[in-house]
């Protein structure tokens, strides 16, 4: 099957195996096509927007809005439509923060393994790897205080393009980071981003990992993040997306070593027709096992929201202990939300726990501020930002979490 | 003119009359207690004075220092002065108390054409207010009313009625759940705020509040109306007799129009 809309040529340049592997990625989508509906994991999400969309390669416009950056310290790398710009990018010692583009030129052979171990085998994931050219190759070893900040800017270039971009990152033993992975499209551009990040944690690694998705309405954005974690590891994802008009993020967790644990924290803030689909998969592979999951979603006008959170614990793999929760606020009459937990358990020594609430501002609350004088505008805002207030005091790093205090206080 | 003044109140809950006709003058500087029975109306007059939803005016009119009180959105009536300590305080989680009652007292502050007080000396405001109620200051910090004991919340709504200053207060059975050393300690929060241009309209079952909180009037509400009006003898011969026999004289003059 194939499907001229989404497919360009092969990126031509790169080495034999680089070709190969793409090649090979290539035939795998075009025998998987894009999912549909009669998929389950696709059931209420609809990729319409993509397979009936014509896109072009993303290049580089000529001109686009530069994105003012807060002033944090660290290294920055930036792409604008996929592409790597040097200009509004820094690099800082401690930490080696690469674009793809030029890990690919030179140091190839150091990720040909990588690129192929992955377990991502879903279409779109395989269209990235096919297509993607540039993207954040960055690897931790030691304990960098500085965060480092990968940005991706969508611009409009005329007609609709697609950016297929990757992001590798590689802690090493007992190592300790920061990482802020931005996706940013200013209103009115109809791009599609399509993105694999691919993270790898090893014994006794600890990584943040601020994921902020902050798209135009017509803006379409289908992420993957790949976490793979050795024993003792810890990672925390604080995931962050504002909507768009098709926005679908798939985090798939392995804890492969005992001791390993994960705390998987996120947020959709969504209004008018946004449609997010938010897609967990923790797999406790080893025994002794933690993950702690709380996504939370505020829903306006007539928007989507999707969360399915799939637990699986292997056979043998006794003694963890995961905890899933999905809290959901609807401002207005007409917002949905799919929520479901998915658990999957052939271990028999496991404490697992899940909810999931769909609720509206308590009217109680809300006649009680206004009794004290506080207008109902000003009311309905303190009560949504109390509900949303967790999620963000929960970022470890003041910049970003002062970005995100000041966004959802003035949304 | 007074400064609160229902006249012929009749108001409408769901499909059910609940006020059948209120008429209550109430002068800048009293206290007035309204008493009776379980269900007599009692907080539904205290509701629909603080614009509580679903509260439905069918007939009747509020004066509030010479507005129309029932014309305003709950808001305005805070502003105006209208304060409702409630018979059970709403918890806020992810609102801290410190930064609510600062919204709140600058809402009425720019209502007032006054500056807004900035954070410093805010702080020195509300904590000089809390030791009224002995407040412990750590619960400024915390989600508004979560997790507090009754006494707790009870001390909290009446900390509220001291930083908003306002001219009309309204307590819904601010003596429920409270026992004798906390009611004593309300009671003389209460009472630190009294003020000759301060009025105060005092929902109450018991008596026993009453002892801290003298009132100028006290009004019988008995199925919607006020039935008997007197001075702090009143309150003294209901907690003696109990309500029965004022039930019985309202019944009879329903019999006999």
């Amino acid at each position: 099957m194939t499907e001229p809309g989404v497919l360009a040529e092969l990126p031509e340049s790169g080495a034999i195996w680089l070709r190969d592997l793409r090649r090979d990625a290539l035939d795998r989508f075009s025998k998987l096509g894009l999912p549909g509906p009669s998929e389950e994991d696709w059931r209420h999400t609809s990729v319409a927007p993509i397979a009936e969309g014509r896109f072009r390669r993303a290049r580089l416009p000529e001109a686009y809005p530069e994105p003012a950056f807060r002033d944090w310290s660290g290294s920055r790398l930036v792409f604008v439509n996929g592409r790597y710009v040097p200009g509004l990018s820094s690099a800082r010692p401690g930490a080696r923060v690469v674009p793809m583009s030029q890990m690919l030129q030179k140091d190839g052979k150091e990720l040909e393994p990588w690129l192929k171990e992955t377990s991502a085998t879903g279409a779109f994931a395989a269209l990235n790897t096919a297509l993607f050219e540039d993207g954040a190759y960055i690897e931790i070893d030691g304990s960098p205080v500085e965060p480092v900040h990968i940005v991706f800017l969508s611009a409009a270039q005329g007609e609709p393009a697609a950016a297929h971009v990757r992001v590798m990152i590689r802690l090493s033993a007992g190592s300790r980071a920061v990482i802020v992975e931005e996706y940013l499209s200013p209103g009115g551009t109809s791009n599609w981003t399509n993105s694999v990040a691919q993270i790898k944690l090893s014994e006794n690694a600890s990584l943040e990992h601020i994921r902020v998705q902050r798209d135009g309405a017509e803006s379409l954005h289908v992420g993957l993040t790949e976490v793979r974690q050795a024993r003792d590891s810890r990672y925390a994802s604080r995931a962050f997306s504002f909507g768009g008009r098709l926005v679908r993020h798939d985090l798939d967790v392995r804890l492969e070593g005992e001791g390993a644990e994960c705390q998987l924290d996120g947020l959709y803030f969504l209004k008018d027709s946004d449609h997010v689909d938010n897609h967990t998969r923790v797999d406790h592979a080893k025994p002794h096992t933690t993950s702690r999951e709380l996504y939370k979603g505020v829903l306006d006008g007539v928007s989507r929201a999707v969360f399915n959170g799939a637990i699986v614990v292997r056979p043998n793999a006794q003694k963890i202990s995961s905890v899933q929760s999905n809290k959901n606020l609807l401002l207005s009459s007409e917002g949905l939300v799919h929520t479901k937990p998915e658990f999957k358990i052939y271990a028999n020594d496991v404490q697992c726990k899940h909810g999931a609430t769909i609720g509206q501002l308590s009217s109680e609350a809300l006649f009680y501020l206004r009794s004290r004088g506080i207008d109902e505008t000003e009311a309905r805002r303190l009560l949504v930002y109390a509900f949303v207030g967790e999620m963000v005091s929960r970022v470890g790093m003041a910049g970003p979490r002062q970005a995100l205090a000041e966004e959802l206080w003035g949304g | 003119m007074s400064l609160l003044e229902i006249r012929d109140l009749k108001v409408r809950v769901g499909d059910k009359q609940i006020l059948g006709g209120i008429d209550l003058k109430v002068e800048a500087g009293q206290i007035h207690a309204i008493m009776g029975p379980n269900g007599s109306g009692k907080s539904t007059l205290a509701h629909i004075l603080a614009g509580r939803e679903g509260f439905v005016p069918t007939g009747g009119s509020v004066s509030f220092d010479g507005k129309d009180l029932l014309a305003m959105a709950p808001e305005i009536r805070a502003r105006e002065g209208v304060f409702l300590a409630f018979q059970y305080p709403v918890e806020i989680p992810g609102v801290s108390n410190k930064y609510f009652l600062k919204a709140a007292y600058n809402a009425i502050r720019k209502h007032k054409g006054l500056e807004e007080l900035g954070a410093g000396a805010f702080l020195k405001l509300i904590k000089e207010r809390a030791k009224l109620v002995e407040l412990d200051p750590t619960l400024l910090d915390r989600p508004v009313n979560e997790g507090f004991s009754g006494g707790e919340k009870k001390r909290n709504e009446i900390l509220q009625l001291a930083v908003l200053e306002p001219k009309l207060a309204i307590l819904d059975e601010t003596d429920s759940g409270l026992d004798i050393d906390a009611l004593k300690v309300v009671a003389s929060g209460i009472n630190a705020m009294r003020h000759p241009s301060r009025s105060f309209v005092v929902v109450t079952h018991y008596q026993r509040l009453l002892d801290y909180l003298v009132p100028d009037v006290v009004h019988v509400l008995v199925n919607g109306r006020i039935v008997k009006s007197g001075d702090k003898k009143l309150a003294l011969e209901l907690e003696e007799k109990g309500y029965g026999w004022i039930e019985a004289q309202d019944r009879e003059r329903v019999a006999q129009p």
